[in-house]
């Protein structure tokens, strides 16, 4: 079996898998849970001058009956005192000393009270730092959080500030409501990070109830906006750490946002992870959801022949390029296997109103449709393979067009010499 | 101890998170196989997403747009072997949509807040310049063609012979499917259309066809199946021995009477189609003792459903195959029926039968219901003029019109027997048929 232990910025975890600064890291004792669970590391819940939260605080987003397909929240940083969550982190590591603890913090945006803030969370004996420059609601009207995250400046000073008292690895945790995240990231280098994680959560409003119009989650008949989280946002969190992996900064990446099973962390982790940290699917379905990672992340490096998950990083890294890098003769093309093909036309539907018009559909007289992929015809989208039901029935086949490899900044140079390309059904 | 009730419903409703997950699950299929599966066509993909959209309003609004009985139908549909047997998801999950529960689902909350068809359908203003139409029967076929002739404006009066209206569905239909008291309130539905239903008057002996053909310009005929056909055996007129539709009949209106005949007793029902199934399974559920089903071909001819054998096995009745009736023994009441084993020649339900000479034998009981087959409604069908019968049946065109261009007819009464839904299409068709003719806007 592979050993999953991995080294990030210098600290040493049993396994890549930690808890978010979120809910689940709220005490000490939901900290020592997930530790005897499998987790081998936790942010705890931003430490900082205690708030005031609201009571309604989480909503959600269903698709198709499944629930909590995304959630928002509006809830602050830790509304318990700064000793309290010191005193027990201190516990935790007398008695779990070889699992991660890292101390999430927000202050203030004084020199001094950062300086504080590290020196306290270092005696009481975390880790490492994470810096929380996302929180997208609430602390950021106060001037903290992805307030500072959104500035390169802001964000480049405070590290400066706290790489000036701590003794412990500091990771910047960064927010996706930018436009390009490779500043924030070379930002946080530049102040001296010794790593980052990201996505800290989206903006957002989950919904509206339409018989009163309040925004949800509904405080007294309003809301702000929130963060949102949860499977919706992994495609956007596995962009974002791509492009951060792909500036080279130097310094690794702890990969967040959407994380559920032991295949999402593969992905974050072919994408440029060195650990993952999990906040939604600990709330859904409590810590017991990492035995299955561990497991699977095993199994699947045993599978495949790598001796620890070290081993996957940066891995799918090469393979994602720009546009124009693609080549433009490579040629798929939908191929229904008839035999599974329980002939419920949706395929047929999805091509003929939305896409391509090369599906052709005939009623059986039973009253099932048959379906023929008008292979000229076919563009190779795929879409007709994403709306199908049945595992593995449609399948793209690639044709051999006998074409040597073209990308656009070829094509665009010459298009002369590759006529062909002008008719969309090449 | 514990009572439960044997009646309580084979199909309850869905729970509202119960309806949403299940709604989720519909794979909302191109041309789908379900709604060419019903006879009436309601678009299921569309109402199941309306139910999936939080719009149970529009649901009801679809179904009851191609089916105004859809709330009924619902209930007493043989889904198994339409719609949900068309379901693709028989073969990707090995279990369909229950598409049956879900329209339930709707169109009982369009029942709760009583929001039948005239509210969901906008009907059409009755013009008062079209000449109206008599209806035969207010079983499905006549309120399906009623409720269609009012949405086009036409105006239309029922007359049935029974007291209650509703035919089959509230006289016949088994009372863990739908009771009467929910079949009538569908009738209001009807009634609410601006349909007239003149009950207890029977055509031909109460009203002569003469009066309706001077004061109606088209008459549609829904006037379902007869009396059960005799078994033609000695003992059929000992007590004890009875016509299983009207054993059923007494059982929707007093089940404590039905309880009576057949607590405690030993059973035999002949026949092996659906009313012989739920005269056996509901003699069981009323407390008989032993319950046997007697049917003269092989299982496989069997008419009845699948799903309904199986049911009428879990309550506890015992199938007896290839056997026929010789004679019902007894001095007053029926204590015994002898039957004989039979030889098909060939398979199918057409193929010819012979009794096996010697092969007689008894099987002692209380009751024997006869379920054999139902008779054409014959008095009333051979007088309609001018409309030809082929096996006791009207002959009808597409449009469920007659050989006499002004009488049309549809339902049991001629397709020899099938479900509340083919009635209801029937019903439909006729309509638009006849509003069409009449010069009705809507119906062109
Ligand atoms: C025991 C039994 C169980 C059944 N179970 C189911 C089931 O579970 N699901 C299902 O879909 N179908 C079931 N059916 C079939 C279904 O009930 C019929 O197909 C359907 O009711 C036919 O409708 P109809 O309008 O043609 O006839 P009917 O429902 O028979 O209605 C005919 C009406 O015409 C009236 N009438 C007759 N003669 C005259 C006259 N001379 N003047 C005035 N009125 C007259 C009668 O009083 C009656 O109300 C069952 C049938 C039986 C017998
Ligand atoms: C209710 C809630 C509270 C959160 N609080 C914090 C916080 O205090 N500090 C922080 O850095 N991130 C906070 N987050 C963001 C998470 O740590 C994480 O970045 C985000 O939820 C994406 O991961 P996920 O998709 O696994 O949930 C919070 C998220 C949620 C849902
Ligand atoms: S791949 Fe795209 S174009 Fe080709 S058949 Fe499928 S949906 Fe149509």
């Amino acid at each position: 079996m592979a050993d999953l232990s991995v080294t990030f910025c210098g600290i040493r975890s049993p396994n890549p898998f930690w808890l978010a600064s979120a809910p689940p890291t709220n005490t000490g004792d939901q900290v020592m849970r997930a530790f005897d669970a499998g987790w081998g590391g936790a942010v705890w819940k931003t430490i900082g001058d205690p708030i005031v939260n609201v009571s309604s605080r989480y909503s959600s987003v269903d698709l198709g009956g499944v629930r909590m397909m995304g959630l928002n929240n509006i809830e602050l940083i830790t509304d318990r005192t700064p000793e309290i969550n010191f005193k027990e982190i201190t516990e935790v590591k007398k008695r779990y000393p070889n699992h991660v603890v890292i101390a999430s913090l927000m202050v203030e945006s004084k020199r001094e009270t950062w300086h504080e803030f590290v020196r306290r969370a270092e005696d009481a004996g975390a880790d490492g730092l994470e810096l929380n420059f996302g929180c997208p609601h609430g602390m950021s009207e106060r001037g903290m959080g992805a307030a500072v995250g959104q500035v390169p400046d802001y964000t480049c000073q405070i590290t400066e500030w706290v790489k000036e008292a701590a003794k412990t690895p500091v990771i910047v945790k960064l927010t996706p409501n930018i436009t390009d995240i490779t500043y924030a990231a070379r930002a946080a280098k530049k102040g001296g990070a010794d790593a980052v994680s990201l996505i800290n959560t989206i903006n957002s409003i989950t919904g509206i109830d339409l018989d009163s119009f309040a925004p949800r989650p509904s405080v007294a008949g309003r809301s702000s906006h929130g963060g949102y989280c949860g499977p919706a946002v992994k495609p956007i969190a596995l962009n974002m750490v791509a492009s951060v992996a792909q500036a080279n900064l130097g310094i690794p990446i702890s990969g967040i946002g959407g994380i559920s099973t032991w295949r999402d962390v593969v992905e974050f982790m072919l994408l440029g992870s060195t650990t993952v940290q999990v906040c939604t699917a600990v709330m859904h379905h409590g810590f017991r959801i990492v035995a299955d990672m561990i497991d699977g992340l095993s199994n699947y490096l045993d599978d495949k022949g790598f001796a620890s998950p070290a081993d996957l990083c940066g891995r799918a890294l090469p393979s994602v390029t720009k546009w124009e890098e693609l080549n433009l003769n490579y040629k798929i093309i939908a191929n229904v296997d008839q035999a599974k093909c329980i002939g419920c036309g949706l395929c047929y539907v999805a091509c003929n109103d939305g896409a391509h018009q090369s599906i052709e559909a005939k009623p059986r007289p039973e009253g099932r449709t048959d379906v023929r992929i008008l292979e000229d015809h076919c563009v190779g989208c795929n879409l007709c393979s994403l709306v199908c039901p049945v595992y593995d029935c449609i399948t793209m086949k690639k044709v051999e067009t006998g074409r040597p490899p073209v990308n656009w900044k070829e094509y665009s140079s010459s298009p002369d010499k590759y006529p062909y390309l002008k008719d969309p059904h090449h | 101890m514990e009572t439960v009730d044997q009646f309580q419903e084979l199909k309850p409703a869905l729970g509202a998170d119960e309806a949403l997950a299940e709604a989720n699950r519909c794979l909302m299929c191109f041309d789908a196989p379900c709604t060419r599966a019903c006879p009436t066509h309601i678009d299921v993909p569309a109402f199941i997403k309306k139910i999936a959209t939080g719009n149970p309003r529009g649901s009801a609004r679809t179904i009851l747009s191609a089916n105004v009985l859809g709330a009924s139908c619902a209930r007493v549909c043989p889904t198994e072997v339409l719609c949900e047997g068309a379901c693709v998801l028989n073969d990707l999950h090995h279990k369909p949509i229950a598409i049956g529960r879900l329209q339930r689902h709707a169109t009982d909350w369009a029942m709760a807040r009583g929001e039948g068809p005239k509210r969901l359908l906008s009907p059409a203003q009755r013009r008062d310049d079209l000449p109206r139409v008599a209806i035969l029967g207010a079983g499905p076929a006549g309120l399906a063609c009623g409720a269609e002739l009012s949405r086009l404006g036409v105006g239309a009066v029922i007359f049935d012979a029974a007291e209650r209206p509703g035919g089959l569905n509230t006289r016949g239909v088994a009372e863990y499917k739908i009771t009467p008291a929910f079949a009538l309130r569908e009738v209001e539905w009807v009634r609410e259309l601006g349909v007239e239903i003149r009950s207890g008057v029977t055509v031909g002996r109460d009203v002569p066809l003469a009066d309706l053909e001077r004061d109606f310009a088209a008459i549609f005929v829904g006037v379902g199946l007869g009396k059960i056909q005799p078994l033609g055996v000695p003992g059929e007129s000992l007590d004890g021995a009875l016509d299983a539709l009207d054993f059923i009949a007494e059982l929707k209106v007093s089940r404590a009477r039905a309880a009576d005949r057949v607590r405690g007793r030993r059973v035999v029902v002949i026949g092996g189609g659906n009313t012989a199934i739920d005269a056996v399974t509901q003699s069981a559920r009323l407390g008989a003792s032993e319950v046997w089903l007697v049917y003269r071909r092989a299982q496989a001819a069997m008419p009845a459903y699948r799903h309904e054998q199986a049911l009428a096995l879990g309550a506890g009745c015992r199938f007896v195959f290839e056997a026929a009736p010789v004679r019902l023994d007894g001095d007053k009441a029926v204590q015994s029926i002898t039957l004989v084993r039979m030889r098909s020649e060939g398979e199918g339900r057409t193929a010819a039968l012979a009794p096996i000479p010697g092969s007689e034998f008894t099987i002692a009981c209380d009751v024997v219901l006869k379920a054999n087959g139902q008779t054409a409604n014959q008095s009333l069908l051979a007088a309609l003029p001018g409309v030809e019968l082929r096996k006791s049946r009207p002959v009808v065109n597409d449009d469920m019109q007659t050989t006499n261009p002004r009488y049309f007819a549809g339902g049991d009464c001629v397709s020899g027997g099938k479900e509340v839904v083919n009635a209801v299409a029937d019903g439909r068709t006729a309509a638009r048929a006849i509003a069409r003719k009449l010069g009705s806007k809507e119906a062109a």
